[in-house]
């Protein structure tokens, strides 16, 4: 019998929208706090949202052991956000509202993403703020000592709070610093250095992870109540990107192939204001905050292949093709949109630099009406940076920029009370699929991780408790690193042995193979081939000839890989291997979700699918729907759920930023 | 914990005793030039001190305490240092530190070892006893005579000048490194500071080194200063 | 470029460790340090040799994962700048260059140049944060911060915890860490509470851990890669002056 399509249920609570979250949240059943000591949950990845909902959770008085594959919780990757965090304060009074950053998020996300989710968010994103301010989270301020706010890629609002080009690292601390407060009360437990290998699910539930410590490299079950994955998202898979190195799909794909659904793995974000790429040994893309694009403007020359330096291009000869396309929104047209525009020209012959690939991002006129000093103030670390990583100063010529892979909208699937299609396993942030449909707008990925962490999954995952017995999970105590903490046995459920011996076998596997090739030229390869086939445009051919490939690269990797050193030790070499492995399954899935989506949206741009002057083609009458995707076993195609997304508030519309 | 166990508390100790020392030294350099006033004001200044009596003695007792304090902090504060990077680098360049920084507890042993030797021959008149046990012509002990005498022999004044060079490079970041322990900085300040403190290690040593060096170019004899 | 690397080399926390001297060739001066090292790991697999072990993560100088003393310098002769961030063309072709890992006590090595850093955690533990529970938070503009306090507030919270200050310390001390996080709430309205406990702990912490103490060399500030000041140190030495030596209200619960 072939397996059916299901419709899935998002759980989205009846009622208006503005009320939704909070009569839910009244509907909640909370745990007894007495008995909530006895629950335990583990969380896996520390970054904004890992460690928001780690310390809350713990604030609340479960039991919570959080893991990490860096050296500590601070370092994980939302550190490196820059530009800053939304919230629909109003401050600066320009006539924001939580209407009007849903409306902004709604639309920006290309009408692809969950009504009442993204309203959630807005609705929630002040409580971040007020929460952030308390943990002394120093925002710039203005002179009179309120909070500063800024204008943002794709807003036409100031909305933006953010602490000089930190923004990620400073939210980041103050939740760590609540998680290591709540380290301190013997509450919460940090296994840094250990990496999530597998989820076990007993009697179709999530009740534990299999963990390999990246010291000893031993690897350990162990066993929870309920499992959260803020393990972030998957622009590695590109190998070159704007994410930290170790920035990997393998705990959320485990967690699919153990049921949990893939929830549109092809809407990728493409950052537009990275720093070019420089050719060989390259190993990864940097950012330069999209603040940038407040004070600057990005052109071309007219002339493909002119090799002129920049200030030598007379104005009559350059192309402000953001500022020519969008008159509206000019140089702060929202991601996807700049970023393809950069790709064009780039293909057309206009991009400059090595390769050709980049385009001007000039502050010139603001610096001419500015003066330096104020320039140096608001992007002086950047212009350093830039200095640094290129060797040239960026006062006097404009900097180069080109877009890199940077965010991932894709995710595993979850309902509107975060959980994934495996009871017991949540899911939040950039691991999970659901508040930014098909783009991203700037700041507002701090702001989701921030509001899934310390506001709603605190909640759901509570009522989840509430519904289960403590202990169920049959836990071992001789993992858990809290004190105190009664199991009522050792993981003696077989799906623990079995687990923990999966990833053993696969730990031995990598390092058998004995091969020429480094895991690193096969991760190289792979991401080659999905920046050409599905990267910032993508066509049923080049899809299909991807699909093809990657099989072959895959048992390529499991034939000729050199993976060096040893099982028990720290071994970098292996750790990479088993990303690369997951990421070679994982690829061919984006691929086929991204051939299956036959329309343009936001990040994903199908070339058969666009309006005469090159603009994304949505089609809502066939595709206005998340594609969740279900394992169905080794070596079998996955299966595709549907689930309708309804738009009630906004109506349906094509973007227009023009 | 006490407070002055901790890290801070045993720099806080060393800087408030290094900077009673230092009270010491600027007020003993003051002493110190009225050798130019001639025998007399010299001498009568030695007496005066003398006769101060119990309130000398706990002003000695003082000074001994503080130079107690400042050697055994430094010497435990060394120790934890020391303990504290079991394994040295091969290679190690420095940026910001001085010469006078990283030499502390040589220029340290070195101010100790002058100390010693310092008032074993004036204060106990142990090291050179032919030329300091003259009495002047009030009866009075010959401080003046002894100076002089002792100076006019080349080996001592070389080890005097010696010893006051250890105490100016000791001092040079000593003042500013105890303004810093003590949280006396701030960012406008610590220049200023830094600049201080080495202004005054030198003017310390040109008061002190003057003596000597005046003596043996026979600006300063045993019958007074030349006009 | 072609270049000698001295580097070193240690299985575990319990091997005695060792430099070792490897050529790399063909690194071009766009490369970053780290991508040198990668070039060199690479070529090391190919001849079948265990690569190096290195902690780095974001590559982009903020995540404080990257850990390497460079001919002698904590994040190598760049200032403000991690190691991630150095680039090659501050080499010239035949050069030698020497690679240790951060050297304390405090900071045992685990692997080849890769350190164990926990301490730092476990000083933000005794009282590096707030206490304020999710969603006990006033309105965020109910108490204004002057601009002056919440700018040094965040120079001193730039701290990206990466460990060179005690790295390029002679005295291997970790004041400059402490000082950092230690400022940065004092100079908010709302580290007022815990303000004299906090600093108290906190030094307590560091002085468990086996840091050495600072003797005011400033080789910290040097090294740092956001360039951490000094006289945030000058401040830690105030508050915990103040902290021990009154008594206050926090003291009594």
């Amino acid at each position: 019998m072939t397996p059916l399509m299901k419709t899935l249920d998002s759980m989205v609570p009846s009622g208006p929208l503005p009320q939704k979250w909070e009569r839910h949240r009244l509907t909640l059943k909370p745990v007894a706090p007495a008995d909530r000591r006895t629950y335990r949950v583990i969380v896996v990845g520390t970054g904004l949202a890992g460690a928001s909902a780690a310390a809350t959770l713990a604030e609340s008085g479960f039991s919570v052991e959080c893991f990490c594959y860096q050296d500590s919780a601070r370092r994980a990757h939302s550190i490196a956000a820059q530009g800053g965090i939304n919230a629909a304060k109003n401050y600066p009074k320009d006539g924001d509202s939580v209407e009007r950053l849903f409306a902004d998020t709604i639309k920006g996300g290309d009408f692809r993403s969950r009504e009442a989710n993204v309203y959630r968010l807005a609705e929630v994103s002040n409580a971040i703020i007020d929460q952030c301010v308390a943990q002394g989270v120093p925002f710039a301020r203005e002179y009179d000592g309120y909070l500063a706010n800024r204008s943002f890629g794709g807003a036409k609002v100031s909305r933006t709070f953010y602490c000089r080009g930190q923004t990620g690292q400073q939210l980041l601390l103050g939740a760590y610093q609540s998680l290591m407060r709540q380290v301190h009360a013997g509450q919460a437990a940090v296994h840094a250095r250990a990496e999530m290998l597998d989820l076990i699910v007993v009697d179709g539930r999530a009740q534990g992870i299999i963990v390999r410590d990246l010291v000893s490299g031993a690897v350990t079950p162990h066993a929870a109540d309920a499992v959260i994955l803020a393990t972030g998202g998957y622009s590695t898979l590109f190998y070159l990107s704007t994410n930290a190195k170790g920035c990997n799909v393998t705990a959320t794909y485990r967690a699919y192939k153990r049921g949990a659904y893939f929830a549109n793995p092809c809407l990728t974000q493409i950052h537009p204001t990275c720093i070019p790429p420089h050719g060989g040994g390259q190993s990864k893309l940097t950012l330069m905050s999209e603040s940038l694009r407040n004070d600057g403007r990005v052109w071309v020359p007219t002339q493909p292949r002119d090799m002129r330096p920049p200030r030598d291009i007379p104005q009559a000869e350059r192309d402000y093709f953001l500022e020519r396309k969008y008159p509206s929104y000019g140089n702060l047209a929202p991601r996807d949109i700049s970023s393809r525009s950069a790709k064009e020209v780039c293909d057309a012959g206009h991009g400059v630099g090595p390769g050709g690939l980049g385009v001007y991002l000039d502050l010139s006129d603001a610096i001419a009406r500015l003066g330096k000093p104020v320039i140096r103030e608001r992007y002086g670390n950047l212009f350093q940076m830039y200095e640094q990583i290129t060797g040239e100063n960026a006062y006097d010529s404009p900097m180069r920029i080109y877009p890199a892979p940077h965010y991932t909208m894709g995710g595993l699937w979850v309902d509107y009370n975060l959980m994934s299609t495996i009871p017991g396993l949540f899911v939040i942030g950039e691991a999970n699929f659901s508040d930014h449909g098909a783009n991203r707008l700037g700041a507002s990925a701090l702001m989701q991780g921030l509001a899934d962490g310390y506001f709603i999954v605190p909640f759901t995952v509570a009522d989840y408790l509430a519904g289960v017995s403590p202990g169920h999970g049959r836990a071992d105590a001789r993992h858990s690193a809290l004190a105190g903490v009664r199991r009522s046995c050792v993981a003696d459920a077989p799906e623990f042995a079995e687990a923990a011996g999966g990833v053993e076998a696969r730990v031995k596997r990598l390092l058998g193979v004995r091969g020429k090739k480094s895991a690193d030229a096969f991760h190289r390869e792979l991401g080659r081939l999905m920046w050409d086939a599905c990267g910032m445009s993508r066509s049923a051919e080049g899809l299909t000839r991807a699909l093809a490939r990657i099989p072959a690269l895959r048992e390529e990797f499991w034939d000729d890989v050199n993976v060096p050193g040893e099982e028990r030790d720290f071994n970098q070499a292996l750790e990479h291997a088993g990303r690369v492995a997951d990421f070679l399954e994982f690829a061919e899935l984006v691929c086929r979700d991204a051939l299956h989506r036959e329309e343009s949206c936001g990040g994903h741009f199908r070339v058969e699918h666009q309006t005469p002057d090159g603009e994304a083609k949505r089609d809502d009458e066939r595709f206005c729907y998340v594609a969740a995707w279900e394992h169905q076993g080794e070596g079998k195609p996955p299966l595709l759920h549907k689930e309708p997304l309804v738009f009630e508030h906004i109506p349906l519309a094509q973007r227009s930023y023009k | 914990m006490r407070w002055y166990r901790s890290s801070i508390g045993k720099k806080v100790l060393m800087a408030a005793s290094g900077l009673v020392l230092l009270g010491f030294v600027a007020m003993h350099l003051l002493g110190n030039l009225l050798i130019y006033q001639g025998p007399d004001a010299l001498n009568a200044y030695a007496k005066k001190l003398r006769d101060l009596g119990l309130l000398l003695w706990a002003a000695r007792g003082g000074l001994l305490v503080a130079l107690v304090v400042h050697v055994w902090t430094s010497i435990a504060l060394s120790l934890e240092n020391r303990r504290a990077r079991p394994q040295r680098y091969a290679v190690q360049r420095t940026r910001e530190t001085t010469i006078a920084a990283r030499s502390m507890l040589v220029s340290g042993v070195m101010v100790t070892a002058y100390l010693v030797y310092h008032l074993l021959h004036f204060t106990f008149r142990v090291t050179n006893p032919d030329i300091s046990h003259a009495m002047d012509r009030f009866g009075h002990p010959d401080v003046y005579a002894m100076v002089v005498l002792s100076f006019q022999q080349p080996a001592i004044s070389i080890a005097y000048i010696i010893g006051m060079a250890a105490v100016c490079l000791h001092l040079s970041h000593g003042i500013g490194s105890a303004c810093q322990s003590l949280g006396l900085n701030d960012e406008r300040t610590i220049p200023a500071v830094a600049f201080i403190g080495r202004l005054i290690a030198v003017v310390l040593f040109i008061g002190y080194t003057a003596i000597p060096l005046s003596v043996l170019a026979g600006l300063v004899t045993i019958r007074g200063t030349l006009p | 470029m072609k270049l000698t690397l001295r580097l070193w080399r240690q299985r575990s926390a319990r091997d005695t460790g060792r430099f070792e001297q490897y050529q790399v060739a063909d690194i071009s001066p766009d490369m970053s340090f780290l991508e040198m090292l990668d070039s060199l790991n690479e070529q090391l697999c190919a001849e079948r040799k265990e690569p190096v072990a290195f902690d780095h993560d974001c590559r982009e100088g903020i995540c404080g994962m990257c850990s390497l003393v460079i001919n002698g310098l904590a994040h190598g002769s760049d200032r403000g700048v991690a190691a991630c961030q150095l680039h090659m063309r501050r080499f010239k072709d035949g050069d030698m260059i020497t690679i240790e890992p951060w050297r304390a006590k405090a900071f045992p090595i685990i692997k080849d140049l890769v350190v164990d850093r926990s301490a730092f955690d476990r000083i933000i533990q005794a009282g590096g944060y707030v206490s304020v529970d999710t969603g006990d938070a006033p309105e965020a503009n109910t108490v204004p911060v002057p601009k002056p306090a919440a700018e040094t507030a965040m120079d001193a919270a730039a701290c990206i915890g990466c460990g060179a200050c005690v790295a390029a310390c002679p005295n291997a001390s970790a004041m400059l860490f402490v000082a950092a996080k230690v400022s940065h709430l004092a100079k908010l309205p709302q580290g007022q509470e815990e303000r004299r406990r906090r600093v108290r702990s906190m030094v307590e912490a560091m002085d468990r851990e086996g840091f050495g103490n600072c003797t005011n060399h400033f080789e910290c500030m040097a090294a740092c890669p956001k360039s951490i000041h000094v006289t945030f140190i000058a401040r830690l030495n105030r508050e915990y002056l103040k902290a021990s030596t009154r008594r206050s209200s926090e003291d009594i619960h």
